[in-house]
């Protein structure tokens, strides 16, 4: 087996995906009769065009770094995270119950208990699942997922019965205290004086985030712990052999996993919507997947891979409104192509470079 | 390269086998190189060469699994495709596996036909081989029962139900690779008598195998392969082990092992009626009991799968276990939380496992992280519990790979782009470097080179000079005789007799591993 340079395999093979999916997506956007290239400007315009459009990206951005961070973190440990969607949702109540149960002065003293109450939330979601693992065997891909289906079922009913604000028809919680909400980017660029708009939603969080990607870092190449989980997803045996305990690391890994994933919260629930809503996860659990893999679950990948992700969602929004031809499934089939190149046909780039890799040697 | 048709009758016809300027790469590697070699008729021919020879990669060529660059292939004279496995089987070539290819709850009948049946109705096709199995039986020593179940018989006798199959399809080379590799010194003697007898009846036969010895007694002719290249082919009456081990590494080695006597004193590792129950409720160990001094190696001899697996695993913490085992007079637990392998590694037992690739290692890992591995809690890496020093580590390794002699001395590379021999420095480098009071280590040398072997059995003698126990697992006799002290012989599960290592031999051990006890005592 040739051995490909580094720069090949984290740059070179993304960029070769990244190209042949909007290819793909290109010939589809030919088939439905509009021209690829101006659907192409539409997006980039929409997306990093103009500050409102890198307002829009960034927020969804920083979702996906959140999920994707939290699909990386288990996949050093060789588990298969799939229930960000669901630890999102109940990350979502706990930042929802710091809110609006405790009256706080200011949102600087708000937003590190939210942070801990989403994190606890998620974690706590997904320890579940983890210890059934561990302790049982039961494959965390197949309990992950069926835990979302619990999660969403539970966020209803909270949201019907226990949590939904008296005297309206709308299952959402009340509005959060206006102590409670996060500055955005147009409030945090005002104290230096620039202007930005208004409207865009990114907030704050997204300042967390980047933290947080700097603290996996940390944590999976530069602790103990971290090497302990790394050589756990390496191989199990090894790790016995050397004392490393598989149901320790598996709980840990997870909880930390949930703990990420349970974070998105703070950019939806507590930035944006400042209610707690039926739906304010959005597939953005399940986009993480997609963001961990094309980020070969290093957190520098996984920051880029969410910008990617934000400006294909943001610019799919644009595309939609200019181009009535190209429907919202169409920008869903856009972004498949993309998991589809990025994550599942990796190898298929892969095989050949490594042949012309050996052929110069 | 000369032909060597051993008789003057076999000169005059075409080799059975001829390969003609044969080579084939992986990627950058050469694994084969321009390899001419031309087998005689009716003989038995070794080929002999270090892990990575490219041995295995010559005979997947001629047994359909690999399709050569490059070169040519003729049987019998005849210049010949084979591009699978089935053309192989058609051109009259059988291969006997190092891991057998069994179907494990068919009758040996069931399994020499199967892939060869008639037609439909199985019938016809067992009476033929049933009538077959009879006829070899009494012709060559081949016999096994055709109606037993394959899991009820012992490996020997697996392998002989893989050269029935064979012979059922007509083969006229046969190719063992490490054939005696699971059988004991008498079942292997066994294996080369029926060689022999087929060897007389026209058969062509190849031998892959890395032991010396075994080349000298059972073949005609040896080839010796030496980087992906044919070094040499020799009439074995003409050579001797000293000279195909000096062509097999390039340079000469030592085959003996000089050793001081040893000093014994006190016991370190005291066992008491260990047992462990294994997976279907059948005792994988079975009231082990024995001590280790310090100063001396224990061998623990036996034929693969006779419970030193587990005596190795419960010691290294890696599987829990019943009994008393007792580390200078200190019981330990077997069980429950304070039996995992850290555990151990803090009672100072040091553990080079059987398996280096799957326990011993993180092939993935650098080298570094792979000398740090199982010590990674240690304050050498680092001041505080949490962060690991990645420098200190570094720094550390370089070290120990240059006092190990593990080439390259890079702590940046991983584990699986040192070789066999490398990786292996490189546990026990971890291993030796902690100053354990006791060393428990299991095939040592197994997939390692001449060169490196040599080296490995320097350090373990060294390392019982200075003091330590040793406990050695190993399914080379050779080995366990020329390095232990004492030598116990395990068989079932159960340890069948202790001996001295200068009052037995290979015969009195061979014995005692097929399970045969009532010999004399010493």
């Amino acid at each position: 087996m040739t051995v490909l340079p580094r720069w090949v395999d984290i740059a070179l093979i993304p960029a070769i995906n990244l190209v042949l999916a909007f290819f793909v997506s290109g010939l589809i956007v030919i088939w439905i009769g509009e021209n690829p290239l101006i659907a192409m400007q539409v997006m980039l315009n929409g997306s990093i065009g103009s500050a409102y459009g890198w307002g829009y990206t960034l927020y969804y951005a920083t979702n996906f770094i959140f999920t994707g961070l939290a699909v990386a973190v288990a996949f050093h440990a060789r588990l298969f995270n799939i229930g960000g969607e669901g630890q999102a949702a109940i990350g979502g109540i706990g930042a929802a119950l710091v809110c609006l149960h405790f009256g706080w002065p200011h949102w600087t003293l708000a937003f590190p208990a939210a942070i801990v109450g989403a994190a606890i939330f998620g974690a706590a979601w997904a320890a579940v699942p983890a210890y059934l693992q561990a302790s049982r065997g039961s494959h965390i891909v197949i309990t992950t997922i069926m835990f979302n289906f619990i999660a969403s079922a539970l966020l209803v009913y909270l949201l019907v019965n226990v949590m939904k604000a008296p005297g309206q028809m709308a299952p959402e919680s009340r509005s959060f205290p206006a102590e409670t909400h996060l500055p955005t980017a147009h409030e945090m660029f005002a104290w230096i004086g620039v202007s930005f708009p208004r409207s865009p939603p990114v907030n704050v969080s997204l300042l967390v985030a980047i933290a947080a990607s700097a603290t996996v870092w940390v944590l999976i190449w530069r602790t103990r712990l971290g090497y302990a989980i790394r050589a756990m997803g390496w191989s199990e045996p090894a790790a016995i052999y050397a004392g490393i305990r598989p149901f320790r690391i598996i709980m840990v890994t997870m909880m930390i996993s949930g703990g990420l994933a349970g974070l998105m919260a703070i950019n939806t629930v507590m930035g944006e919507a400042e209610r707690l809503l039926i739906d304010s996860v959005q597939g953005a659990g399940f986009v993480g997947i997609a963001v961990a893999l094309m980020g070969r679950s290093h957190p520098v990948g996984v920051v880029l891979a969410a910008v990617l992700f934000g400006m294909l969602y943001q610019g799919g929004v644009e595309l939609e409104f200019e181009m009535p031809a190209v429907s919202r499934e169409m920008i869903v089939v856009i972004q498949a192509l993309v998991i589809l190149f990025t994550g599942a046909l990796e190898n298929m780039v892969r095989a050949p470079l490594e042949r012309i890799a050996a052929m110069f040697r | 390269m000369r032909a060597n048709g051993s008789e003057s009758r076999r000169e005059t016809a075409a080799p059975a086998i001829e390969l003609r300027n044969i080579s084939k790469s992986f990627g950058a590697v050469r694994a084969n190189r321009d390899i001419s070699l031309a087998v005689a008729p009716g003989t038995i021919h070794g080929i002999v060469g270090e892990n990575g020879a490219g041995k295995s990669t010559l005979m997947s060529i001629l047994y359909g699994f690999y399709r050569a660059d490059a070169g040519e292939i003729f049987i019998n004279g005849e210049p010949t495709r084979i591009p699978d496995s089935n053309a192989a089987i058609k051109a009259g070539i059988g291969m006997v596996h190092q891991h057998f290819k069994l179907v494990h709850n068919f009758s040996v009948l069931e399994n020499v036909v199967l892939g060869a049946e008639d037609g439909l109705i199985l019938r016809s096709t067992l009476t033929r081989a049933r009538k077959l199995l009879t006829e070899l039986a009494d012709e060559y020593e081949l016999n096994v029962d055709p109606d037993a179940i394959v899991e009820s018989l012992s490996v020997g006798h697996q392998q002989r139900v893989e050269i029935l199959k064979a012979l059922f399809r007509h083969a006229d080379i046969l190719i063992l690779d490490e054939p005696t590799g699971v059988l004991t010194p008498a079942e292997a003697d066994h294996l080369f008598r029926i060689l022999r007898s087929l060897r007389d009846e026209g058969k062509t036969i190849i031998l892959i195998t890395h032991k010396l010895r075994e080349i000298m007694a059972a073949t005609d002719t040896v080839s010796v392969m030496r980087r992906g290249e044919m070094t040499a082919t020799l009439k074995t009456s003409e050579t001797s082990p000293e000279q195909l081990a000096e062509l097999m590494v390039g340079r000469k080695v030592l085959l003996q092992v000089d050793k001081k006597p040893a000093v014994p004193g006190p016991a370190v590792l005291d066992v008491e009626n260990l047992t462990i129950e294994g997976e279907r409720g059948e005792t994988a160990l079975k009231n082990i009991s024995f001590t280790v001094h310090a100063g001396e190696i224990l061998g623990i001899a036996g034929v693969a799968g006779n419970g030193q697996s587990e005596l190795l695993r419960a010691l290294g913490g890696i599987e829990q276990a019943q009994g008393t085992v007792r580390i200078n007079g200190t019981e330990i637990p077997l069980e429950g939380a304070n039996s995992g392998a850290d555990a151990r590694r803090r009672n100072g037992i040091a553990h080079v496992p059987e398996d280096r690739q799957t326990l011993g290692l993180v092939m993935e890992f650098k080298a570094w992280e792979n000398i740090a591995f199982g010590y990674h809690h240690d304050p050498s890496y680092g001041r505080t519990r949490w962060l690991l020093d990645i420098e200190a580590a570094r720094r550390l390794t370089g070290v120990a790979l240059k006092k190990y002699d593990v080439r390259p001395a890079d702590p940046d590379l991983t584990a699986q782009s040192f070789s066999g021999g490398n990786q292996q420095k490189i546990v026990l480098a971890r291993e030796i470097d902690r100053n354990p009071d006791l060393l428990i280590v299991g095939q040592p040398t197994r997939g390692v080179d001449i060169g490196a072997i040599e080296f490995i059995h320097r350090q373990v003698l060294e390392l019982r000079d200075s003091g330590k126990a040793i406990l050695l697992v190993s399914v080379e006799l050779d080995e366990i005789l020329s390095l232990s002290d004492r030598i116990a012989v395990m068989f079932d599960g159960e340890i069948i007799g202790t001996r001295n290592a200068n009052e037995t031999d290979e015969k009195e051990l061979g014995l005692l591993m097929a399970g045969i006890a009532e010999v004399k005592t010493t």
